[in-house]
């Protein structure tokens, strides 16, 4: 197993890794990413990036068990970050900064879900119709 | 804060705390009414633009940021520490308390004024202060949350190097070092390696003040 660490969470995928290339199954992408894979491209919601033209192997591959994608190839397309530990075991991926830029700019505050110290979840969403003042703080 | 929580206000605190066990003794000292909840990758950190803490963020009924995020009235005192007397002088010990207080008085205001309230700031100026998308804060933060993981899983050596270069990314980041750094006896990453880090700052801020309207000057060091 592969493990991706989104910004929000940790997944275990199914994966092949080969050098800088990490390969996933279609569904696996949409829960690493969000983005799904449609014949207009990689598609977030209503915006799709198109597979760059002639270059459609290094992002797509079809074997005996389905389709594949090179997520970590997409990834540095979008100019997002990615990083993995050296076993290639582990692998960390970042917002692509187009996504951040459009996210800011709605001035909406992103939504998140975190446990309490008994381990019962909130998300900031659950707060809607109060004022929230959220505070950073660290034992360290 | 405990005064203001009821049906249009909460506090949301969360523990930038990687460590299993490092937050708890804090929350069951504290006792507080309101959330408490625990992000061991320092997701928000990333999603917000957090850097050292405390920070605070101000957000609206709809989910709408109000303020983004910045130093929660905390006064960095303890870097005026007079050699002759040995401790902090009282001018900035006081000036530490005017800060708390006039940045309490401040989401009060809010809390009470919403939208009309004078630290309410427009769109415009929430755009300017929101922190820039910058792919090196992004890569650190990639890094870190790598490095979180492979600390969580016994892999200390290749976590430093995970830790170590997110630092490099993001200098100014607090958050990454002091929970990356090693602590003290009391968990707290307080150390001769802080104090140089802290030394090399020179004429800048440890808690860039908030740019919040009626905060009085510091003193100065004379």
């Amino acid at each position: 197993m592969t493990t991706i660490l989104t910004p929000t969470d940790t997944i275990e995928v199914d994966a092949t890794s080969e050098g800088p290339d990490l390969w996933v199954t279609a569904a696996d992408l949409t829960r690493a990413t969000g983005y799904e894979l449609k014949p207009e491209g990689f598609c977030l919601e209503e915006i799709c990036v198109p597979v760059p033209a002639g270059r459609e192997a290094e992002f797509v591959r079809d074997g005996s068990e389905g389709t594949s994608i090179n997520l970590a190839t997409f990834w540095r397309y979008l100019e997002a970050p990615i990083a993995a530990d050296e076993r290639r075991a582990t692998w960390s991926i970042g917002e692509p900064p187009t996504d951040r830029s459009m996210r800011l700019d709605t001035l909406e505050a992103p939504d998140f879900t975190l446990p309490d110290a008994a381990g019962n979840l909130h998300s900031l969403s659950d707060y809607r119709g109060r004022k929230v003042l959220l505070a950073a703080w660290a034992s360290w | 804060m405990e005064e203001l929580g009821d049906d249009e206000f909460t506090v949301i605190a969360v523990a930038l705390d990687s460590e299993p066990g490092a937050p708890e003794p804090w929350i069951e000292a504290a006792n507080p009414t309101y959330p408490v909840l625990i992000d061991r990758t320092h997701q928000l950190a990333d999603r917000f633009g957090i850097i050292n803490v405390p920070t605070a963020i101000w957000i609206d009924e709809r989910g709408r940021i109000v303020r983004p995020a910045e130093v929660a009235g905390a006064y960095e005192a303890f870097r005026h520490v007079d050699p002759e007397l040995g401790r902090v002088p009282e001018e900035h010990t006081n000036y530490a308390k005017q800060m708390r207080l006039t940045y309490l008085e401040a989401i009060k205001d809010w809390v009470a004024n919403g939208a009309d309230s004078v630290h309410a700031l427009s769109a415009e100026e929430i755009r300017n202060r929101q922190p820039a998308v910058d792919p090196a804060i992004e890569e650190a933060h990639v890094r870190f949350r790598l490095g979180q993981h492979l600390q969580a899983n016994g892999r200390a050596d290749a976590a430093r190097e995970q830790f170590d270069r997110a630092s490099e990314l993001h200098p100014d980041s607090w958050a990454i070092w002091r929970q990356a750094a090693d602590k003290l006896d009391n968990g707290i990453a307080a150390g001769p390696a802080f104090s140089e880090r802290l030394a090399a700052l020179g004429d800048r801020h440890y808690y860039p003040p908030p740019e919040i309207a009626g905060m009085p000057a510091p003193p100065s060091d004379g």
